[in-house]
């Protein structure tokens, strides 16, 4: 079977959504199955990549960073890429360029990238299939 | 006819809109083409047998093929032998599936 290539388009921003917990778990199983994976994260998706993100302590339950150890969506973003790449797959990571200016948001995990609805046009013109997952 | 999954993540007894999912599954269904929901995150809460879900039941009789994901099961406490009848688990995998395949797939 030839390699397939799947887009995903994600609107909804980090640790507010089951729908991402679901989003991350279809696109690291397609990763393991070495399907080459566009991602174009847009509206509060496009902070998900967001470099500066930092875990934190939570001193009200009385844990230290290390207990606490607070997930990030830059932390599964990055591992994404590493996952697609050891098993012979790609993902292009496009994060929408006025919704990271509009948050701030405007530093990327490496092996993503700046880009606009032309990208997620060109993604869906090139795929197999695409699922938009959006905000409820 | 055209092959369809259904994805639905919303919880019937918090969203009316769910109802949208059903009549679309349904018509689909009764004219022809191949009709596959899978219920996901809170999604999954009508799939309990003593649940009230008419729009499950709907869905059945209408010949959809009903999925819950098991992770999303797992996380609200159902065990299998807690399901309704003809709602079957099935893994994140099975949406990868059907993308594979060129069927047509939808999130609600």
């Amino acid at each position: 079977m030839s390699q397939k290539t799947l887009t995903f388009a994600l609107m909804d921003p980090p640790y507010e959504s089951a729908n991402l917990t679901t989003a991350f778990r279809l696109l690291t199983a397609a990763a393991e199955r070495g399907y080459n994976l566009n991602v174009f994260a847009y509206e509060g998706a496009s902070a998900l990549a967001f470099a500066r993100q930092a875990a934190h302590p939570n001193p009200v339950h009385g844990k230290n960073l290390a207990e606490e150890n607070h997930p990030t969506t830059r932390e599964q973003v990055a591992a994404l890429l590493a996952c697609a790449e050891k098993n012979g797959g790609k993902v292009d990571w496009v994060n929408c360029g006025m919704c990271v200016d509009e948050r701030g948001v405007n530093e990327f995990v490496p092996g993503t990238r700046r880009g606009s609805p032309a990208d997620l046009h060109a993604f869906t013109e090139a795929s197999d299939n695409i699922l938009v997952i959006p905000t409820k | 006819m055209a092959s369809y999954l259904l994805i639905e993540s919303r919880d019937p007894f918090d969203s009316n809109d769910v109802q949208f999912t059903t009549e679309l599954a349904t018509g689909l269904a009764q004219a022809g083409n191949t009709v596959t929901v899978l219920l996901v995150q809170n999604g999954v809460l009508p799939a309990r047998a003593g649940a009230k879900a008419d729009g499950l039941v709907a869905l059945l009789n209408a010949g959809v093929t009903v999925l819950a994901d098991d992770f999303s099961l797992v996380e609200r406490g159902i065990a299998p032998a807690r399901l309704r009848p003809g709602v079957t688990p099935a893994p994140i995998d099975v949406v990868l599936d059907h993308m594979a395949a060129g069927h047509k797939t939808l999130w609600h």
